[in-house]
């Protein structure tokens, strides 16, 4: 099945309670594969169609504040309009989930394939001080296998999941095995939900507003530990890194390049290796300085003008050089391109 | 007779609120605000549905209102309270959900998501604060100042020409079929609080049957951004609110009762 209906499906399995969306190509088959499956009877799972992103994100962001599994999903020009929804969600500290299929930017940009996202979606986005767990699915199997992980990060930070994806897994087509059917939500925890005041409990309220600075600052240094915190959930996959002499760090669609990449140039007995995140916040900084400590140089490969290439020099703190290839604008780098550019960086420089 | 021996059950005219909570009204005095708060939460407490009330603030001067109205509450970003409401009331279809908004928060910014929720017939109640101005940000033209009314935003009064004539969003939603009943009320006489808070009643048992939305306007003065006492701005209200947000029942049961559109098509008188 296609990547976007692999997440749809997946999203009934891990039963989603609901999903508030808007259409946008290319990931317009997350909202229609849903509608066809009538998951009102399937699970009783509610899937809406708003006026817009901005009511799709806080549509989501009432449905979160009662405790339950809900989502959205959307392509980069409609998570930018989410990006206020967004803000709101991470200062209330609600669990949701957000898919992006980046396409490329700025603007209207195009339709195509491409991960010039990964500073909005790494670096909080909307206003203010925060981070969304960002997942970073390299396969139609990580696509379904993303969600259920997502909601579980997202309720055990109380904070807004992502899975960046982008229009190249979306669209692909492979074979993915399916979870089975989680039930739907029945418990809450009533500590912080609005689902109506009980007699058990003090009334609940969900809000970002702080108006005394104090407030907002102890707010703030509590998220900033909650996003510390959450480097204990790093995921990675590394690739022949343990005998690597050169490194390439690659997520998602680039990856799956990258995968080719290394093949080959072990073929030709380069020592090269891969280090693919899973997770893109929190970002494997500790396991790249390690790698950094083994390595003569780092190439950061992804589908932009260098936006992951900076946390990668940050990891590795100027110990080996860190190169970057990028093929921006919705084209697709292939592994030749990539190979030419480990060529010129690594081997003959 | 001193004062303090009046203080018996017997003469007792007045009580607080049980579901008003103990925090200071923000509200300048005079201003309508709190006494449409206190009139949700009686009949909240009336109805006994206090668990089973969740409620939506705005931005503007009703943004605190979860400090004050003692049920389970959401705060919205400015102007998407009606999606908020959406998302609560698709997931809890037997729970109360009500919204309160300002005229800039409804019929401005959140444009959009009040005509959508409308349309839709989100089985919500929306309340609806219009006093002809942006309160809380200092007393900006709203979408709903009056022609030739003066804000910080219009010195020289609204100027329809640059500015576009005031917006009656209220005949506009109740023209859509997702709107059960939609009406407009004042809170600023005694009589008008009776009438007020009987409309409020009516909005929430048409969500508990499950018949759609139901939308009340309340004029409200604001004494502060009109720059005027409470009671000029009362007075202020009548002669020149009232010609162009006439009160009353706009729709009941579904039904128009009144020619909205030509309402609609009204021209703006113009205030100095």
């Amino acid at each position: 099945m296609k990547g976007n209906e692999a997440i749809a499906e997946a999203a009934i399995l891990a039963g989603t309670d609901a999903y508030f969306g808007y259409p946008i190509t290319p990931q317009s088959e997350v909202l229609e594969y849903l509608a066809l499956q009538k998951p009102e009877e399937r699970t009783g799972m509610v899937v809406l169609q708003a006026e817009s992103e901005l009511a799709a994100i806080n549509m989501v962001y009432g449905a979160a504040g009662t405790g339950k599994r809900v989502m959205t999903s959307s392509s980069s020009p409609g998570i930018s309009l989410m990006q206020e929804g967004i803000s709101y969600i991470a200062g209330a500290e609600l669990p949701c989930l957000i898919v992006n299929v980046v396409r490329g930017g700025p603007g209207l940009g195009t339709i195509q394939p491409s991960q010039a996202d990964y500073f909005q979606a790494t670096k909080g986005g909307g206003h203010g001080d925060y981070h969304l767990i960002v997942l970073a699915p390299a396969s139609v199997q990580e696509m379904a296998d993303f969600v259920d992980l997502a909601y579980e990060l997202a309720f055990k930070y109380r904070n807004p999941a992502m899975i960046l994806s982008d229009g190249l897994i979306g669209q692909m087509m492979e074979k993915v095995e399916l979870p089975p059917q989680k039930p739907r939500t029945s418990e809450f925890d009533q500590s912080w939900v609005i689902t109506g005041k009980r007699p058990d409990r003090e009334r609940n309220i969900i809000t970002s507003l702080n108006l005394d600075p104090e407030l907002q600052y102890e707010h703030n240094l509590k998220l900033k530990e909650k996003y510390n915190r959450m480097s204990e959930d790093v995921m990675f996959e590394s690739l022949h890194c343990d005998d690597a002499e050169f490194l390439l760090v690659a997520y998602g669609s680039s990856a799956r390049i990258c995968q080719k990449v290394v093949a080959v140039a072990r073929g030709r007995g380069q020592r090269l290796g891969l280090l693919r995140p899973q997770t893109l916040f929190p970002f494997p900084t500790d396991e790249l300085a390690r790698l950094a400590g083994k390595v003569k140089g780092i190439m950061a490969v992804e589908l932009s003008t260098g936006q992951m290439v900076e946390d990668v020099k940050l990891a590795v703190n100027g110990r080996v050089p860190v190169y970057h290839y990028g093929m921006p604008g919705g084209k697709v780098h292939s592994p030749d391109d990539v190979l030419e550019a480990v060529e010129e960086n690594f081997i003959g420089g | 007779m001193e004062v303090k021996d009046m203080i018996k059950e017997e003469n007792l005219v007045y009580r607080r609120t049980p579901l008003m909570t103990d925090a200071t009204l923000s509200y300048c005095p005079g201003c309508g605000h709190g006494t449409v708060h206190r009139l949700i939460m009686e009949v909240v407490e009336e109805m006994g549905i206090q668990q089973d009330t969740i409620g939506i603030s705005p931005v503007g001067c009703a943004v605190l209102a979860y400090d004050f109205m003692d049920v389970d509450f959401s705060e919205a970003a400015h102007g998407r309270a009606p999606a908020v409401a959406t998302g609560i009331k698709r997931l809890w279809p037997d729970k109360f959900v009500f919204t309160y908004q300002g005229d800039g928060d409804l019929a401005a910014i959140g444009t959009a998501e009040t005509i959508h929720a409308c349309n839709r017939g989100e089985n919500i109640c929306i309340f609806f604060i219009n006093n002809g101005i942006y309160g809380m940000t200092g007393g900006q033209m709203a979408p709903t100042t009056l022609e030739g009314m003066k804000s910080s935003t219009t010195p020289y009064g609204r100027d329809a020409m640059k500015m576009g004539p005031p917006f009656k969003i209220t005949e506009l939603i109740a023209q859509l079929p997702g709107t059960h009943y939609v009406t407009r009320h004042a809170v600023h006489k005694a009589g008008l609080v009776r009438k007020a808070k009987k409309a409020i009643r009516k909005a929430f048992e048409i969500q508990q049957e499950k018949k759609g939305l139901a939308f009340i306007e309340f004029l409200s003065n604001c004494n502060s951004g009109w720059k005027m006492t409470p009671n000029d701005s009362n007075q202020w209200l009548e002669e020149h609110m009232y010609p162009f947000y006439p009160l009353g029942d706009i729709k009941v049961d579904g039904k128009l009762v009144k020619d909205v559109c030509k309402d609609l098509m009204q021209k703006s008188p113009v205030t100095t």
